[in-house]
């Protein structure tokens, strides 16, 4: 895995001293919250409902044993003993004190992480396929072009001041697992002429006004990756609206000046980069490949797992959370953060040793954060996969149910944001418990049901199957239902079903949604999506609100 | 007719551990939403508002919620300040289990 460089260690180190002697201003009275606001969001720090909160990044989500171990130092310390793991591959801390957020920098910094650009008009955290150099369908391993843009875009000066937030999601597969065209600028690895190079969508985004992203440019060769990027955030940064903050995402600039105007000032600008970058960042990117070695993958080993099938339990979760790794003898393990009634995406500091542990004995030392809120071991051998599932059962961690109902994605909504306007984790506790409950979900098969608690949209309900969003209306919790959003290469935004349901009524209407397909559908094979898309929304309307006649009547 | 002022409550964040804090009529920051100053008039209202505004070294972001009274002082009106004035719903964090 890539090392921070001595320039990376300087700069955190100056970063942290910098925002120490800032916390102490504010604490000391001489700087006011309108002044001191601006410089905790630069480090990552936000005040919430009840208490603070620390977003760490976790560039692409990736990180080792020694990382995820001072994560789950940092949890004991000077939090609740958990953290939670967002949809943008980063982890959050609920409920550390300002006094002690500049030791949890320090301490992050030992080794190599940080806080910075997790906030503010940047270009944020980028994100990256969680299977990358690990998936049989991959063309190449994205994250060193991850880890090109991340030194790229930090502190990069002209980009401090954006419009608005910017987001960069890239990956090296066809088969999309990092929601590209959610994206401001989404990178889709792709060959031309035997060469690797990057499809560029550009304008994607969910939130208030959800867009699936377009294709700016069909093909970028590698080496022009980083003009090209900057040609556009260039562009964005001229043209993007900087008086209505709902209008300001990039989006919203593709939207009203069309993709041909902004394809073609692009590529004005990009003349100009490409100039600028010749040669930099080809050496920069030969450093940086050469951190990102393959592992030594050890043939043979797999028939103890085919033995290991046997056991029912080990099968089920085999079944649900191993994926298929580009060596035959290896596999890539979804860790399920999702144990049912649990939180989605929470990690007690224990279980983050014990995935720390397992990833050091069993796994290459790697560990990924999934978009979906899970932890990976993307390199386990078949041959060791027994003694990780018994591992991760021992820690609660071996839930058998990646892809299924109760794999639900919720951002942290009323509990703790405070620009929520409902809850979202008690929802998807509720599903989750539901489905175990009446045991369907295997019945069911894959469902993606994804859950926000505003129209920030972090839960990424716009392309869940079933999305959920939590709303205030009149002062009571209403969760708008919609349908058929798909977050992969086929990206689609879900169509709303209709009037919005109570708190207490939203489990019981997802209960009807997933009987309801299981009535309707052609057979076993076709997926919730699949009936969706052939049979439309009216049966599962029906099935929300009743027949349409007394719907008319009523 | 002008709109009936609703009753308010005057609330906000600690500068230091973060915590939600209400204003009482003796000008402390009580983490106690009970005990919080029931403010029934408007003009009143404003100024303790500004009040709170000015102890910017204390406190954090405070604001005007709507509250009702009860049997044990104010009480929230919309479940936002239900949730503040209690804690998360999925661990026995917070106030309510600062103050079981
Ligand atoms: S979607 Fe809204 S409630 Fe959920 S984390 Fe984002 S801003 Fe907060």
């Amino acid at each position: 895995m890539y090392r921070y460089d001595d320039f990376d260690t300087a700069f955190l180190a100056e970063r942290n001293a910098q925002f120490r002697a800032q916390v102490e201003r504010r604490i000391a009275g001489n700087l006011t919250e309108d002044e001191f606001k601006p410089l905790r969001l630069m480090n990552g720090l936000y005040l919430q409902l009840h208490a603070y909160m620390l977003r760490v990044a976790i560039p692409y989500g990736s990180l080792d044993s020694r990382k995820m171990r001072k994560l789950a130092d940092l949890a004991d310390r000077w939090d609740k003993g958990y953290g939670h793991f967002t949809t943008r591959q980063n982890i959050q801390y609920n409920w550390p004190k300002l006094k002690d957020v500049p030791d949890m920098l320090d301490a992050l910094a030992e080794v190599g992480m940080h806080a910075i650009q997790t906030s503010g008009n940047t270009i944020r955290n980028v994100t990256s396929d969680h299977f990358a150099g690990a998936s049989a369908d991959e063309i190449a391993d994205p994250r060193p072009y991850a880890e090109l843009i991340r030194q790229w875009s930090t502190d990069h000066p002209e980009f401090q001041f954006l419009p608005r937030k910017f987001k960069i999601a890239i990956t090296g597969a066809p088969n999309d697992r990092a929601v590209v065209k959610a994206h401001d600028i989404g990178l889709r690895m792709v060959e031309k002429d035997g060469k690797p190079g990057f499809e560029v969508i550009v304008g994607g985004g969910l939130g208030r006004t959800p867009m699936v992203g377009q294709v700016i440019r069909e093909f970028v060769p590698v080496t022009d990756l980083l003009p090209y990027l900057e040609a556009i955030v260039h562009v964005y940064n001229r043209h993007g609206r900087r008086d209505n903050k709902y209008k300001a995402r990039i989006k919203i600039t593709v939207h009203e000046n069309g993709l041909d105007t902004i394809r073609a000032e692009v590529e004005e600008a990009f003349l100009r980069t490409r100039g600028e970058f010749t040669g930099v960042d080809e050496r920069v990117m030969a450093r940086i490949d050469s951190q990102f070695v393959t592992p030594d993958f050890v043939d043979g080993g797999a028939e103890a797992y085919d033995i290991a099938r046997a056991d029912p339990v080990f099968r089920s979760w085999a079944d649900t959370n191993l994926s298929e790794h580009k060596h035959p003898d290896y596999a890539i393990v979804t860790i399920s953060l999702k144990a049912h009634g649990k939180t989605p995406g929470d990690a007690t500091a224990e279980q983050m040793r014990v995935m720390a542990d397992l990833a050091e004995t069993y796994g290459h030392d790697e560990l990924r954060i999934s978009h979906q809120q899970n932890v990976i071991l993307p390199h386990v051998r078949k041959g060791h996969l027994a003694q990780v599932h018994a591992e991760l059962m021992k820690a609660g961690l071996g839930t058998a149910n990646i892809g299924l109902a109760s794999d639900i994605i919720a951002c942290p909504g009323m509990d703790y944001c405070a620009l929520a306007t409902a809850r979202a984790i008690p929802v998807a506790q509720q599903i989750a418990e539901r489905v175990e409950a009446l045991r369907i979900e295997h019945e069911v098969g894959p469902l993606q049901i994804k859950i926000s608690g505003c129209i920030n949209a972090c839960g990424h309900h716009h392309v869940g199957h079933i999305g959920i969003l939590g709303l205030d209306r009149g002062g009571v919790e209403t969760y708008q239902i919609t349908l058929g959003g798909d977050a992969t290469e086929t990206a689609e935004i879900g169509q709303r079903t209709g009037p919005g349901f109570s708190y207490e009524e939203i489990v019981p209407a997802i209960e009807r949604l997933m009987l309801a397909y299981l009535e309707h559908r052609a057979d076993e094979n076709e997926t919730f999506l699949e009936a969706y898309r052939r049979l439309g929304a009216a049966p599962f309307k029906e099935a929300l609100y009743g027949p349409e006649k007394t719907r008319h009547a009523a | 007719m002008p709109r009936a002022f609703s009753p308010k409550i005057v609330t906000a964040n600690a500068l230091l551990e973060g915590d939600v804090v209400y204003l009482t009529e003796d000008d402390r920051w009580s983490r106690h939403m009970g005990e919080a100053e029931f403010i029934e008039d408007e003009a009143h209202a404003a100024i303790r508002l500004l009040t709170a505004e000015q102890q910017g070294g204390t406190v954090v972001g405070a604001y005007l919620a709507d509250a009702k009274a009860g049997p044990d002082g104010p009480e929230p009106v919309h479940f936002r300040e239900s949730f503040r004035a209690r804690g998360p719903s999925n661990y026995r964090h917070g106030k309510q289990a600062d103050f079981a």
